[in-house]
């Protein structure tokens, strides 16, 4: 064979490989199913984050369907999809399982990635996608008027902020006790970690704290000089606002230069055991804000555990994973889809959703007390309701975790955020936002 | 017909043969191809998640093969001028309204451009490896600029830009057909243009550096000149290509889309696709963008999933596709377009006869 009809017969190979994938799947098999599309990243610098994450999804989506027997009946198929936290490959997945999959339909799309969400935001509107980030969304995207496929529910950071300014004044005696207080943000330089620098100046004029910022460029392996301004400033307190490597480093550093563990309070992305564990000894009394609480001991995780892992059925394969804050965050997120079809299912009836009645769900969410009571999910998620007006959920809440060095003790209870503090600016922000781009805000709130 | 007698013989002479002819002939079925064809069949899964990115990649080899195939000269900083592209367009459209996207194209490709002298500067004085360093310069110094002024991303939360509405004269493109047809009219384009400058005396005059820059100079070639503007050139189409990345594919970016790692992709696609080539770049990012996402649905397709962690298997792509470019560089070290042209070259014999 000459080299060139191999060249021919490589090229041939090519085409019929790419003419499999635009083949349409015939057997249709998923019809009648709900499509869950997973977006990993089971590889690349984030993957063990994601590995407790995805597997908390996996096991709270399979306990729906071998036995509780689907969502009314709706069996939810699980369709994975590696983004290795890359845009590209997300976008890719996105477009691959945005009109469904094998007959099943798609009601909603969790990227698992906030860089992924603003990418989508165009897209997911022209294509009528709903986009749902819980923990990791698009601040501005509460607005709902304007952003009607976008859903950063459960938690954002500028509510955090005024949730440990909130810690901070308990711990004082009473925000009239924060006047004078020095609290420091030690953040990582990007986005993600300048996102409290506004809420804090607010917060900081109107309780009269003293707001200290200091960016640690990314990774955040050299912490030195950074935690030596927080001495020489005298901090009360410092605010960690970490991702990955950035704080663990921070907890040894901080040990390093003499400041306290325990007036350390970490960011949701820096409360993990992952981030806690590898500072060793330096990290015992080491505070986090959690959304995601830890711990085996909730109604549903015991289910899980009887029904899931007992059985060898989990995704884990390290099952000292389960409990852990990833894991349980993966549950908590895969409860959001759940409810979110059964609400649908109420208006549409016991049936797969598309895509703009999954809208209508997330848009009219009501996971009220009695519900997380009825889900065995008692402190482990708050209560949450959306509307037009505020895709996130009214009522933001987390807790206080602290690290007794082995594991994550809840030092408080649901510390409530008070959502009429932001938004207003979160408000203009998003009208802003509307005439950059030319968008009319939605009117009618009853849809 | 050899590469050779086609330069040694001069066009004007050269009556049309069986081979020019042909030519023609694939250049017409090409832009039928690429105009009429796709369009009507591709779907919107094809056009936005493989062929948007595989031309845009593809272009950016071009890019780079302007500057590392013609010119023997080094960047790993690919990335970088793109996203001064992509961040000049998105202040050209922000500030200074009823600039139509042709202009803002063209005027983020000579900012790119003038980014690309500024940083070609010690390619005067340093060669090779050295070189390659002082050009990861720029990937750093971008990422630092683009993340610490937020003016450069009008103020935004999270320091990423959204595509602006993709318009010309009027005319939405904001359909995935319509963000083909600008990155395909865009690329067509700079292909023609890239063609006229390596055909041209400048083209010529760099693979002279490229090959002995000591004889080059004895020649009387202007050294410096001719080296500051491959990295002008190749800056310039950099830069048109961060923009159609940024508007076109993604719909939005940050310094973080154009790290290092996306120089490194651009690297790759000029050494799978074979140096010094036009089209062999577009055979190169289609082996980028198209393995990994063929990979995952031959896997998806033999339903072996559940035979194995997820993970595991996702690893173990990535390891094929490391043991297929190994391959590939071992087998035909000037890249995928070498085969193809030897394909070519035996259809001329074929048919010439």
């Amino acid at each position: 064979m000459s080299i060139f009809s191999k060249s021919i017969a490589l090229a041939a190979g090519a085409v019929m490989a790419a003419a499999s994938l635009t083949m349409p799947v015939q057997a249709q098999d998923g019809a009648g199913q709900q499509l869950y599309p997973l977006f990993t990243y089971r590889t690349g610098p984030y993957a063990p984050s994601f590995i407790p994450f995805g597997a908390g999804n996996i096991d709270y989506l399979r306990y729906v369907n071998e036995v509780e027997g689907g969502v009314n009946g709706v069996k939810i198929l699980i369709q994975e999809c590696e983004t290795a936290y890359t845009i590209e490959r997300g976008i890719e997945c996105y477009e691959r399982y945005k009109d469904g999959y094998d007959g099943a339909l798609t009601a909603a799309i969790y990227p698992h990635s906030s860089g992924l969400d603003v990418a989508l935001t165009d897209k997911a509107r022209i294509d009528k996608i709903p986009i749902v980030s819980p923990g990791g969304g698009q601040n501005i995207a509460t607005d709902g008027r304007v952003f009607p496929y976008q859903f950063p529910l459960i938690f954002d950071y500028w509510s955090e902020a005024q949730i440990i300014v909130d810690y901070i004044a308990q711990q004082a005696g009473g925000y009239d006790k924060l006047k004078g207080v020095k609290i420091a943000t030690l953040y990582h330089d990007s986005g993600y970690g300048r996102d409290t620098i506004e809420p804090l100046g607010i917060l900081a004029k109107k309780y009269g704290f003293e707001d200290i910022q200091i960016p640690v460029p990314h990774p955040g392996e050299q912490q030195q000089a950074q935690w030596q301004q927080i001495r020489r400033a005298g901090a009360d307190w410092v605010f960690l606002r970490g991702w990955g490597v950035m704080t663990p480093v921070a907890i040894k550093t901080a040990a390093r230069v003499g400041f306290p563990a325990d007036r350390i309070i970490g960011d949701i992305w820096s409360g993990s055991e992952d981030d806690a564990r590898p500072a060793g000894a330096a990290a015992k009394g080491y505070l986090a804000v959690s959304v995601f609480p830890p711990g085996t001991d909730y109604g549903i995780l015991k289910t899980l555990k009887e029904n899931i892992l007992d059985k060898g059925k989990s995704d884990l394969k390290d099952n000292s994973k389960f409990g852990t804050v990833y894991y349980n965050y993966g549950v908590i997120e895969a409860i959001t889809f759940v409810e979110a079809l059964r609400t649908g299912q109420k208006k549409f009836g016991n049936k797969p959703l598309n895509n703009e009645e999954g809208q209508w769900a997330l848009e009219n969410l009501d996971i009220d007390q009695k519900r997380v009571a009825e889900l065995g999910a008692e402190g482990l998620i708050s209560p949450l309701k959306t509307s037009i007006d505020n895709h996130k959920g009214e009522t933001i809440a987390a807790k206080i975790i602290q690290w007794n060095g082995e594991t994550w003790d809840t030092r408080t209870d649901w510390i409530k955020a008070d959502s009429t503090l932001f938004a207003d600016v979160i408000k203009a922000k998003a009208a802003a936002y509307a005439a950059e781009k030319g968008i009319t805000p939605r009117q009618d709130a009853s849809n | 017909m050899t590469t050779l007698q086609d330069d040694i013989l001069p066009a004007a002479t050269a009556v049309p043969s069986g081979s020019a002819l042909l030519r023609i002939a694939a250049v017409l079925a090409g832009f039928a191809i690429v105009f009429g064809v796709v369009p009507a069949i591709a779907t919107d899964y094809w056009l936005s998640s493989i062929i948007i990115p595989t031309i845009v990649m593809g272009l950016a080899g071009i890019s780079l093969n302007l500057l590392q195939g013609y010119a023997g000269l080094v960047s790993l900083g690919s990335a970088a001028f793109m996203s001064v592209g992509v961040f000049s367009a998105y202040n050209l459209i922000l500030r200074v309204p009823g600039l139509p996207l042709p202009a803002v194209l063209l005027l983020a490709g000579l900012i790119a451009a003038a980014a690309g002298i500024f940083f070609g500067l010690p390619a005067l004085r340093i060669k090779g490896f050295y070189l390659g360093a002082s050009t990861l310069g720029a990937q750093f110094f971008f990422q630092w600029l683009f993340t610490n002024y937020p003016w450069f991303s009008n103020g935004s939360q999270s320091l990423t830009i959204s595509a602006p509405r993709l318009e010309i004269f009027g005319y939405d493109l904001q359909s995935p057909a319509g963000r083909y047809l600008l990155v395909a009219t865009v690329t067509v384009l700079l292909i023609g243009l890239a063609f006229l400058v390596v055909k041209s005396r400048l083209g010529r005059e760099w693979m002279a550096i490229r090959d002995m820059e000591t004889a080059a100079s004895v020649l009387g070639i202007r050294v410096a000149r001719r080296k500051l503007q491959a990295y002008a050139i190749s800056s310039f189409f950099l830069g048109i290509t961060g923009v159609l990345w940024g508007f076109a594919y993604l719909g939005t970016a940050d310094a973080y889309t154009y790290n290092l790692d996306k120089s490194f992709q651009v690297l790759f696609i000029v050494l799978i696709g074979g140096t010094a080539t036009i089209f062999g770049n577009f055979l190169g990012a289609a082996f980028i963008v198209l393995t990994p996402i063929l990979l995952d649905h031959l896997v998806l397709a033999a339903n072996v999933a559940y035979l194995s962690d997820q993970g595991a298997i996702t690893n173990l792509q990535r390891v094929l596709f490391g043991v297929i470019i190994i391959f590939i560089l071992i087998k035909e070290p000037d890249g995928l377009s070498a085969w193809i042209r030897r394909g070519v070259e035996a259809l001329q014999v074929r048919f010439t006869r």
